[in-house]
C-alpha cells in the first residue's frame, strides 16, 4: 500500500489541475520517440514517423500524447488505489498487446475498445518483443521533462520527488498483471 | 551503446555554450534535488554539515561537478583517455556507485529543462542524453 503525504497528494493534484493536457501530452510523447526511436515500433500503424518533424506533425501521436495523461488522470483520481484502477489496463496490455511491461505503461479508458477492435492476432504476436528492464521510464521520464520545462523552477525538488514517486506507483501497477 | 555522432558532438558544444555564468546555479539545483530525490544518495555526502540548496558545501560542490562535465565537453573526441583521472578518483577514492551516473545525468536534465526550456529541445536531449552516458562510461571504465 503505497503511502502519500498531504504535502505529496497537493503537489500531484496541483500538477494536474494546471496542465494543459493537449499541450504536455504531444509533446511528451513526441520527446519520447525522437530521444529513443525505438519506442517506436508501438506506433508503426500511426503513419510517418521518419522524423522529427514528421514525429511533431503527426495528428495521431498528438491524439495518443493526449490520451496518455487523460490515462495518468485515472491515477491522480485514485491515488490510494492506483493498482486496482490500472488492473483491467495491465491485462489488456500483457495479453492483447505483448507489449513488454517496461516498456509502455501509459494508457486511457478507451484504449481497451480500440485495440480489440483494430488489433488482430497475428500482428499481435509478430509484436512479442523483449526489451530491456528501464523502458517503462522512457515516457515517465520524457513527461518530467516537460513538466519541469513548463514549470520552471515551481518544478522544486520536492515537487520532482512527488511527481517521480506518482509515476513510478503507475509504472508499477500497470507492471502487475504480466507474466 | 551506441557513439556520438559528429551532429551530437555539434549538438552538445553548441548547447554547452550557453551555460558559462551559470555553471553555480545549474551545478547546485542538479546536486540538491539528487539529494532530495534520491536521499540514498546523501550518503556520500555524510561528512557534510548542511545538505540543503543554499549551503556553500553544496554550492561549491556543483560548480566542481559542472567543471567535469565541462572537462568531458572539451574532451568529447576521446573521453576514455581524456576522464582517465576522474575515473581513477570516483573508481579508488570516492568509490561512487556507478548506478549513480544515471541519476546525476538525469538530474542535470531536468535542469537543462528548466533553465533553458525553449533551447531544450527534444534532438538537444537525445544527444545530451547520449553524451552523458558516454561519459558515465568513461567515468566507470577504471572500476574494475
Amino acid at each position: 500500500m503505497v503511502e502519500w503525504t498531504e504535502q505529496e497528494r497537493s503537489i500531484i493534484t496541483g500538477i494536474f489541475a494546471n496542465l494543459s493536457y493537449e499541450e504536455i501530452g504531444p509533446k511528451a510523447l513526441v520527446r519520447c520517440l525522437i530521444v529513443y526511436p525505438w519506442t517506436q515500433r508501438y506506433f508503426s500503424s500511426f503513419g510517418n514517423l521518419y522524423n522529427a518533424e514528421a514525429i511533431r506533425g503527426n495528428p495521431n501521436v498528438a491524439a495518443h500524447g493526449i490520451k496518455v495523461l487523460h490515462g495518468l488522470d485515472r491515477a491522480v483520481k485514485n491515488m490510494d488505489n492506483i493498482k486496482a484502477t490500472y488492473a483491467e489496463l495491465s491485462v489488456l496490455h500483457s495479453e492483447k498487446l505483448h507489449v513488454d511491461p517496461d516498456n509502455f505503461r501509459v494508457s486511457s479508458a478507451g484504449l481497451q475498445q480500440m485495440h480489440s477492435a483494430h488489433l488482430k492476432a497475428d500482428r499481435l504476436v509478430s509484436r512479442r518483443l523483449t526489451f530491456p528492464l528501464f523502458l517503462h521510464q522512457l515516457l515517465a521520464d520524457c513527461l518530467t521533462i516537460e513538466i519541469a520545462a513548463k514549470l520552471g523552477t515551481a518544478f522544486t525538488a520536492d515537487t520532482q520527488a512527488a511527481f517521480q514517486k506518482f509515476l513510478a506507483v503507475v509504472v508499477s501497477a500497470l507492471g502487475r498483471q504480466y507474466h | 551503446m551506441t557513439s556520438l555522432s559528429a551532429k551530437d558532438k555539434d549538438t552538445v558544444r553548441a548547447f554547452w555554450a550557453k551555460v558559462p555564468g551559470k555553471e553555480e546555479l545549474i551545478g547546485a539545483d542538479v546536486l540538491s534535488r539528487m539529494l532530495v530525490v534520491y536521499p540514498q544518495t546523501k550518503t556520500y555526502f555524510s561528512h557534510w554539515k548542511d545538505l540543503s540548496p543554499s549551503s556553500a558545501q553544496v554550492k561549491k560542490h556543483g560548480k566542481t561537478i559542472m567543471a567535469g562535465v565541462g572537462e568531458a565537453v572539451a574532451k568529447m573526441d576521446d573521453l576514455t583517455a581524456g576522464l582517465l583521472n576522474l575515473s581513477q578518483l570516483h573508481a579508488f577514492t570516492l568509490r561512487v556507485d556507478p548506478a549513480n551516473f544515471k541519476i546525476i545525468s538525469h538530474n542535470l536534465l531536468v535542469v537543462f529543462a528548466i533553465t533553458f526550456p525553449k533551447e531544450f529541445t527534444a534532438e538537444v536531449h537525445v544527444s545530451m542524453d547520449k553524451f552523458l552516458a558516454r561519459v558515465s562510461y568513461a567515468l566507470s571504465e577504471k572500476y574494475r
